[in-house]
C-alpha cells in the first residue's frame, strides 16, 4: 500500500541553524502516527514544511515530500493551495490566537467550504451546522455567530477542528491541540479526534512533548509514534512497545522523567544539559553530550536510523 | 450598541462645557478692558461704557453671563465680527465649506498614497521599497507644513507654471455658490455651459493645498500601516489562513488588512486634529478662504468674537471627529463589543 | 554523571553600555545625532560663528544671493534677505531661539505631566477623573490652535511661546505617564513595595516613575521636535517670537514675496528647520528601539 504521506529526508535550515535534520516520515491512508518530542526538536517544523508554510529565511528540502503521490515540493503554489485546507489540514496549539479576532468562528468555517468546496446559500449553512455538530459544539446555530474571544478555549479548539474537517481531509495534522487546554477538555478533544479518525478514516499525525498525551491516545487506538530529538528521528515504533520497551536512550530518558516513575524518589530524573543549539551541534550523535550510555564510536560517528532506532548501542530488552 | 454610543457621549459633556468655559473665558483673559476688546473701540465715554457693559450684559454676575452665552451657542449665536458688524455664524457658514473640501481632499491624498505605501512596504519589509516608504515618511513627519508649501509653489506654480498660487478656482470665473464646495459648483456651472474649463481650473486650484495639507497625515498613515501590517503579519491567525489554502491576497486583505486597519483608524482621528491645525497655515499660503485663513486674520484685527468662534468650533469638530472614530473602533474591533 | 552547564564568562554588559550599543548600531539614529550636534553646536557658538550681527541691514546688499551663485559674497555665504540682513548669522541666532524654546516647552512640561501622570495614576478615585478631563480639554484643540489660543490671550512674543507650546504638550505627557505607572502599578514588584511599607510618595518617585522613563525620554524628544515645528509655525504667522528677533519660521513669512527673485530667503530657513526636525525625530526613534525593544514599530 503506498503511503499517504511520504517524506524522505526531510531537512530546514534557518540560515546556520538546522531545524530538521534528514527526517523520514510515512503515514498510511487512515493510521494514526504520533510525533513526541520536547520544544526544539523540529516536530512542529517538519509539518509545516511539509505544508509549505515555512517562509524566508527558512530553506526547506528534502529527496521526497509526496502526498498521495502528488510532489509537494515541486507542485506549483497554486496547486499546493488547492490540496493543503481541503486534502491536508493542520490544527494549531494556540486555538484562540490561531482564530482571526474579527471575523466569527461561523465565517472562518465558511471560508473554507466556499473557496475549496465551492459551497453556498442552503447548502453551505447545512454543512457549516452539519460540522459544528459533528464536534460536538453545543447550540451551534448561535455559535456560528460568535467571535473566538466570546468562546472557551476547548469550544475554540472544536471550531478548529470543524475548520480542518470542512473538506473531508484525507489526512489530518494535529499540532499539541491540548496544550492549551485544561485537563478535562484535553480528554474530549483526544475522544474527538480519535473519533473522527475512526469513522471518517483519516490519516491523523499527533505531535505532542506530553507523552501523558501519547499514552491517553494509546488508550483509544493503538498507534506508531516517532521519538524526536533536535531535529531527527531517534525512535520508531509501536506505542506500547516504545512505553514498555524503549531502545533509545533518550526515550528512555523521556519516560523516566515522567513525575510518575521518580515516586518516592527525592528529585526528578532528568538528563544533565540541554538541547544542542545552533553553535554546538555535535559532529556524532546528537545526544552524545548528554547521553549516559555514550561511548566513544557515538562521539564520532552520526548513527543511522536502523530498524526504527538512531543508536550504536541501543538498550536491550530487560529480563522479563 | 447604541447603549455605547450614548455612554461615550455622557462622557464628552464635561469636556464640552469645559470647551465652551475656554471660548467664553477667552475674551474676558485678554488683557484690558472687556468692553473695549469685546467692542474694540478704546476710550470710550463713561456713559457710552456703562451703556455697553449693560448692553453685552457684562454687568451681571459671571455664570450668568456664562448660562446666556451657552443660550446663545445653542441658538447658533457666535456672537458678531468686530470688523465688518456682520453675525460671525452667517460668515463662518459662507467659508466653513472651503476648509472642509480642502481637509477632505487632503485626507484622501493621505489615504490614497499612504495606506497602498504602508502595505507594500509592510509587504516587502526590509528591501528598497520599505526603506524608501519610511525615509519618505520620516522626513514628511517632520515637514514644516509652510515652508512645504512655498517650496511647491516654487516649483509647480513659479517654475513650471503648472497650477496657480492662490485662490479656488481663476478670477476670470464667475461661479455661483451651489454647495459651497467649489470642485462640485465649477463642474455644475461646466457642464450648464457658461463657465467652460471652470471645473479643471477648481482641481488645478486645490490640488497643491491638498497636497501640503495631505503630507504629514499621508506619512503617518504610511508609518502606521506598516506597523500595524508587520504586528498583524506575526500573528498565529495569519498561518491558519495559510494553513487553510487561501490565496496570498485574500490572506493578506481579508485577514491582514482587516485587522491592521483598526489602529490605522484611531491614528486618522488624530490627524483630523492635524489637518486643522494645518489648515490654517495652508489657508494662509495659498490665500484659501477657509475659517483658517479667517482665524489668522481675526487675531491679527484683534476680531475677538470671531477668534473665540473659531476657536470653539474647531474644538467641537475635533471631538466629533473623535468621537466617531471612538464608535467605528468599537464596532471594527468585534473585542471591544464585549458579550 | 557531569553536569554539562557552560561556565559563565565576562558579566553581562550594564544597562548603560547595552543602550549605548543599541542606539549606535542604528545608523541613522547616530548619523542624526552627529547633524543634532553640530545644530546645538552652531547654536551655542553663534556668535563666534556668526559672520555679522543678525539684526544688522546692509543697505547695499538686499537680496544678495548665496556665495556659490552669480552675484553673491564671500561675506554672505547664504546671502541676505529682504532687509539686507545675513541669512547665515540669522539661521545660527535663531538655532538659539528655537531650541531654547524647544528645551523650555519640554522641560516646563515635563515637570507638571510627570506629577500630573503620577497623582492621576495613585489617586484613582477623585483625582483622576478630574485631572484627565482637564487634559481632554486641552486635547479637544489641536496643537497648533491651542497654542494660537494661548497667544491669543498672553499676546506674541518669545515666552508666551514657550508657555503655548508647553501647555500643548502637557496633555501628552499626563496620558503617557499615567498610563504607563498604572500599567507599572498592576505590577507584583509594586505590592510588594507597598507590603514593606513603602510610602506614596516613595512608591511614585522611586519605585514607579524609574519604570516609565523609557516611553517618557521618547516622547520628551519627540515633543522637542514637534515645539521646534510650533515655534517656526507661530513665528510664521507672526504670533510668536517678534521682529527683529530672528526666528527660522518668522524668516519665512516675509519671505514669500520673493519666491521668484530670491529663492535662497525661503529654501534656507525651512531647509534648516527641516534637518533639525529630522535629526530630533530620528535621534527619537533611536532612543525608542535601543530603550525597550518592546516599544518597537515593528521596524
Amino acid at each position: 500500500m503506498t503511503a499517504l504521506l511520504d517524506i524522505r529526508n526531510l531537512r530546514v535550515r534557518f540560515g546556520g541553524f538546522t531545524a530538521v535534520d534528514g527526517v523520514d516520515l510515512a503515514v498510511q491512508p487512515g493510521e494514526l502516527l504520533g510525533i513526541v518530542g520536547e520544544s526544539g526538536s523540529g516536530k512542529s517544523v517538519s509539518m509545516l514544511a511539509m505544508m509549505g508554510l515555512i517562509d524566508a529565511p527558512g530553506v526547506v528540502s528534502a529527496e521526497a515530500l509526496r502526498f498521495d503521490g502528488h510532489d509537494l515540493l515541486g507542485m506549483r503554489p497554486a496547486d499546493r493551495r488547492r490540496v493543503v485546507g481541503k486534502d491536508i489540514a493542520m490544527v494549531f496549539q494556540d486555538a484562540l490566537n490561531s482564530l482571526n479576532p474579527s471575523h466569527t468562528v461561523g465565517d472562518q468555517v465558511r471560508e473554507v467550504l466556499r473557496v475549496h468546496l465551492g459551497l453556498r446559500g442552503a447548502a453551505l449553512e447545512a454543512r457549516v451546522l452539519e460540522l459544528f455538530e459533528q464536534v460536538e459544539i453545543p447550540a451551534p446555530k448561535t455559535r456560528l455567530r460568535a467571535y473566538p474571544h466570546q468562546l472557551s478555549g476547548g469550544m475554540n479548539q472544536r471550531v478548529m477542528i470543524a475548520m480542518a474537517m470542512a473538506c473531508q481531509p484525507r489526512l489530518l495534522i494535529a499540532d499539541e491541540p491540548t496544550t492549551a487546554l485544561d485537563v478535562t477538555i484535553q480528554a474530549q478533544v483526544m475522544d474527538l479526534l480519535s473519533r473522527l479518525q475512526r469513522e471518517q478514516g483519516l490519516a491523523l499525525v499527533l505531535i505532542t512533548h506530553d507523552l501523558a498525551v501519547m499514552a491517553e491516545m494509546a488508550e483509544r487506538c493503538a498507534h506508531r509514534v516517532a521519538v524526536m530529538y533536535a531535529g531527527q528521528v531517534v525512535e520508531r515504533g509501536q506505542v506500547d512497545q516504545l512505553f514498555s520497551q524503549p531502545r533509545h536512550p533518550y526515550t528512555a530518558a523521556l519516560l523516566a522523567a515522567l513525575p510518575e516513575r521518580s515516586a518516592g524518589q527525592r528529585r526528578l530524573a532528568a538528563l544533565p544539559g540541554i538541547v544542542p543549539g545552533q553553535h554546538d551541534r555535535p559532529h556524532g550523535c546528537l545526544l552524545a553530550p548528554r547521553c549516559p550510555q555514550v561511548q566513544p564510536r557515538c562521539v564520532a560517528e552520526r548513527p543511522p536510523l536502523l530498524d526504527g532506532v538512531r543508536c550504536f548501542f541501543p538498550l536491550q530488552a530487560t529480563a522479563p | 450598541m447604541f447603549a455605547l454610543l450614548l455612554k461615550k457621549l455622557a462622557t464628552l459633556i464635561p469636556t464640552l462645557l469645559g470647551v465652551t468655559l475656554v471660548a467664553f473665558a477667552l475674551i474676558r483673559l485678554v488683557p484690558g478692558d472687556p468692553i473695549e476688546v469685546m467692542v474694540g473701540e478704546r476710550r470710550l465715554d463713561p456713559a457710552a461704557h456703562a451703556a455697553l457693559m449693560q448692553q453685552l450684559g457684562l454687568d451681571q454676575p459671571l455664570a450668568v453671563q456664562y448660562g446666556r452665552y451657552l443660550a446663545g451657542l445653542l441658538q447658533g449665536d457666535l456672537g458678531k465680527s468686530l470688523v465688518t458688524r456682520e453675525p460671525v455664524a452667517a460668515e463662518f457658514a459662507m467659508l466653513f465649506p472651503a476648509t472642509i473640501e480642502l481637509a477632505l481632499a487632503a485626507l484622501l491624498l493621505a489615504l490614497l498614497i499612504g495606506l497602498p505605501l504602508g502595505i507594500a512596504a509592510a509587504l516587502k519589509r526590509g528591501s528598497w521599497l520599505d526603506q524608501a516608504v519610511m525615509a519618505l515618511a520620516t522626513i514628511g513627519n517632520s515637514m514644516p507644513v509652510f515652508w512645504w508649501g512655498l517650496i511647491l509653489i516654487m516649483f509647480f506654480s513659479v517654475g513650471l507654471q503648472w497650477t496657480p498660487v492662490s485662490g479656488r478656482i481663476g478670477i476670470e470665473y464667475d461661479i455661483t455658490s451651489v454647495t459651497g464646495f467649489m470642485l462640485i459648483d465649477s463642474l455644475l456651472a461646466d457642464l450648464r455651459g457658461d463657465e467652460s474649463g471652470a471645473f479643471v481650473s477648481a482641481c488645478l486650484h486645490l490640488v497643491l493645498p491638498a497636497t501640503v495639507l495631505g503630507t504629514i497625515p499621508m506619512a503617518v498613515v504610511a508609518r502606521m500601516t506598516r506597523s500595524a501590517l508587520l504586528e498583524v503579519l506575526r500573528e498565529d491567525y495569519m498561518r491558519t489562513a495559510r494553513a487553510k489554502g487561501l490565496s496570498p491576497v485574500r490572506v493578506v486583505v481579508h485577514h491582514g488588512l482587516r485587522n491592521a486597519l483598526i489602529p490605522v483608524v484611531t491614528v486618522l482621528g488624530l490627524q483630523i486634529g492635524s489637518l486643522l491645525g494645518g489648515a490654517v497655515l495652508t489657508e494662509t499660503i495659498f490665500s484659501w478662504p477657509g475659517i483658517g485663513k479667517w482665524l489668522i486674520d481675526a487675531i491679527a484685527r484683534r476680531d475677538y468674537p470671531v477668534v473665540q468662534a473659531g476657536i470653539l468650533v474647531s474644538a467641537l469638530i475635533f471631538i466629533g471627529v473623535n468621537l466617531v472614530v471612538d464608535v467605528l473602533y468599537g464596532v471594527l474591533n468585534p473585542r471591544m463589543r464585549g458579550r | 554523571m557531569n553536569n554539562a552547564v557552560p561556565a559563565l564568562g565576562a558579566s553581562p554588559p550594564g544597562p548603560g553600555a547595552e543602550f549605548l550599543r543599541a542606539f549606535a548600531a542604528n545608523r541613522g539614529a547616530l548619523l542624526a545625532f552627529f547633524v543634532f550636534a553640530a545644530v546645538v553646536a552652531g547654536a551655542v557658538f553663534a556668535p563666534w560663528l556668526a559672520p555679522h550681527d543678525p539684526v544688522q541691514q546692509f543697505r547695499d546688499q538686499l537680496l544678495a544671493p548665496p556665495v556659490w551663485q552669480v552675484g553673491g559674497f564671500a561675506s554672505f555665504p547664504l546671502g541676505t534677505d529682504e532687509l539686507g540682513r545675513c541669512i547665515l548669522s540669522r539661521l545660527l541666532f535663531g538655532a538659539r531661539v528655537s531650541l531654547w524654546i524647544g528645551l523650555s516647552a519640554v522641560l516646563l512640561a515635563l515637570v507638571p505631566g510627570v506629577v500630573l501622570g503620577l497623582l492621576a495614576a495613585f489617586h484613582g478615585r477623585w483625582l483622576s477623573p478630574l485631572i484627565m478631563r482637564v487634559m481632554d480639554i486641552l486635547l479637544a484643540l489641536p496643537g497648533l490652535l491651542l497654542a494660537i489660543c494661548v497667544i491669543t490671550i498672553l499676546g506674541p512674543g518669545l515666552l508666551n511661546t514657550v508657555l503655548a507650546i508647553a501647555v500643548g504638550a502637557l496633555p501628552g505627557m499626563v496620558r503617557l505617564v499615567r498610563g504607563s505607572a498604572l500599567a507599572e502599578l498592576a505590577k507584583d514588584y509594586v505590592t510588594a513595595s507597598r507590603v514593606a511599607g513603602a510610602g506614596t510618595a516613595r512608591l511614585m518617585f522611586d519605585t514607579v516613575l524609574p519604570n516609565c522613563l523609557a516611553p517618557l525620554i521618547v516622547n520628551a524628544t519627540l515633543s522637542f521636535s514637534s515645539a521646534i515645528l510650533e515655534t517656526a509655525a507661530l513665528g510664521f504667522l507672526g504670533l510668536g517670537v517678534q521682529a527683529p528677533q530672528p526666528e527660522w519660521g518668522s524668516m519665512l513669512s516675509a519671505a514669500r514675496d520673493y519666491i521668484e527673485r530670491a529663492p535662497w530667503v525661503v529654501t534656507m530657513p525651512g531647509l534648516t528647520i527641516l534637518i533639525t526636525v529630522l535629526a530630533i525625530n530620528l535621534m527619537g526613534d533611536g532612543l525608542r528601539d535601543a530603550l525597550d525593544p518592546k516599544l518597537r514599530t515593528a521596524s
